[in-house]
């Protein structure tokens, strides 16, 4: 099944996935899945545990060097060897950097304030100026509701504060699209809605982006496209009216059963 | 001038500076000893530091060279090992040295003593470093990685900083060990504050008053070091919640 675009076929691609395969060892975990995010595009990928889809979003920026396939960000293809692993270490660290990537644990770093953290990579390795990095880091925190909290170590705030923190890290880099791999799974209940409100804010003004999550009702709410997979395949995909609304395959029918 | 047997003078007379006494000869030795011990755990350190990344990120053939180098120095005992290294090592040096035309090299005690303990000093240091590398969160790494950072910009702006705090325990603990192993080179014929204690306690038959002396030595020199390396311990965790207190 093709990628219906949201737009035209004219808006430009920001990220293509085309035949990835994942293995560790012997064990296949993705089996060639593809996918396309054009510029404006939320793509949520769903399914259950095990299913590859953090391991296909992790793909997208090498953390995990496929196995085979391509990837191409913007109009360029990640360059790499035979065997998946990535061959020009310095156009991936700079294709990296147009991609912010937010994690289920946050992964701030726990040795800097949330200041340090937002202009470390911009100060050091996009060399913006400092001061001009801060003034960027810190409208980007009043932004996510932490105006208060620049000065605070990552281990002194709530999970939902941390995770707010790390999308405002992402953001200060200015990336072209954002990687979201279970970002409210590690939250407590009551957390999540801080959370996911960042996220739809950063849907609703346009922002592509590609999104593994849990909370099926936000996919169907911010997402253009939805993918399902299931054991290393994609076993349905489309808009989110049809997937939630008159899912196809029983798998799909089934495991959105299986989450009330 | 002709000095009174010791028995006629008093331990501050003993241990002072003046033309019978042996305070400067201790203070030498002392003065050695810490030299010796700053010089092989800085050489130790750079040792350490690249056994441990080595042994992490070295590839099959450096890890198995740098676990060779930690398991033997590790299982052999000091005392044994600074022989060998003194007297065994460098003879065989010199041998193949001349076997090639060249001229043998001779390097001073001091500087002998300071290689010889760096190689014990780097095979712990090591093991304290990986350990310390192993602890730092995978998580932050990632992020890292994932903004585009480079290898050397990954290990300098977050490996290096993280892994500080987990590594200064271990690392007070080998620099102690350090200002103590010095002891040992007393067996090479080193001045060093041991030979000197008992240089001095055995020309005045002085022993408790000297070994008094290089205890109390010893124990300022440790508690100086504590103090400064929990002063390192808190700075380099900062931002984290203590666990304990």
């Amino acid at each position: 099944m093709l990628n219906k675009p949201l737009l035209t076929q004219e808006t430009p691609v920001a990220i293509q996935v085309s035949d990835l395969k994942k293995n560790f060892g012997e064990h296949r975990v993705l089996k060639g899945v593809s996918l396309t995010a054009r510029v404006g595009d939320v793509v949520a990928i769903i399914g259950g545990s095990g299913s590859g889809k953090s391991t296909m979003l992790r793909c997208i920026n090498f953390l995990e060097a496929p196995s085979g396939g391509e990837i191409r960000i913007g109009d360029e293809a990640v360059r790499m060897r035979p065997d998946g692993a990535p061959s020009d270490r310095r156009q991936l660290e700079r294709l990296r950097q147009s991609l912010g990537m937010v994690f289920q644990d946050f992964n701030l770093w726990t040795h800097k304030t949330v200041l340090e953290n937002l202009i470390e990579v911009p100060v050091h390795v996009l060399k913006i100026p400092k001061d001009q990095a801060i003034e960027r880091a810190r409208e980007t925190l009043k932004r996510v509701g932490l105006a208060e909290k620049e000065g605070a170590y990552p281990a002194f705030m709530s999970g939902g504060q941390q995770q707010r923190a790390a999308i405002a890290r992402a953001l200060c880099v200015e990336p072209k699209a954002m990687l979201f791999d279970e970002p409210t799974s590690a939250l407590d209940p009551e957390l999540v809605g801080e959370v996911l409100q960042v996220i739809r804010s950063l849907a609703d003004e346009g922002r592509t982006m590609v999104l593994v999550t849990h909370e099926m009702r936000f996919a169907r709410e911010v997402a253009s496209h939805v993918i399902y997979l299931h054991n290393g395949i994609i076993e349905e995909e489309g808009p989110p009216e049809q997937l939630f609304g008159a899912p196809k395959s029983p798998r799909l029918q089934q495991f959105l059963r299986s989450l009330g | 001038m002709i000095c009174p047997s010791a028995s006629q003078l008093s331990s501050l007379a003993l241990l002072g500076f003046g033309d019978c006494g042996w305070g400067a000869v201790l203070l030498a030795g002392f003065v050695n000893s810490l030299l010796i011990a700053i010089g092989a755990y800085a050489l130790g350190f750079i040792i350490g530091i690249t056994g441990a990344f080595g042994k992490l990120y070295g590839g099959p053939v450096g890890r198995d060279l740098w676990a060779s180098y930690t398991t033997l120095v590790r299982a052999v005992p000091e005392l044994v090992l600074i022989l060998i290294l003194y007297y065994a090592v460098p003879g065989l040096i010199n041998e193949m040295l001349v076997s090639i035309g060249h001229g043998r090299i001779d390097l001073p005690q001091f500087v002998t003593g300071i290689i010889v303990l760096s190689v014990v000093q780097g095979a712990y240091q090591t093991e304290v470093l990986r350990g310390a590398i192993i602890a730092v969160p995978q998580g932050q790494i990632q992020a890292a990685r994932a903004m585009g950072m480079s290898p050397a910009q990954v290990a300098r702006r977050v490996i290096f900083p993280l892994m500080t705090a987990n590594a200064v325990p271990g690392l007070g603990n080998q620099w102690l060990n350090a200002t103590k192993d010095t002891a040992l080179l007393a067996v090479i014929g080193f001045a060093e504050l041991s030979k000197a204690t008992y240089l001095a306690s055995s020309a005045t038959k002085a022993f408790f008053t000297f070994y008094s002396a290089s205890m109390l030595l010893y124990l300022i020199m440790s508690l100086i070091s504590i103090y400064f390396f929990g002063r390192i311990e808190k700075w380099a965790r900062k931002g984290q919640r203590s666990s304990a207190r």
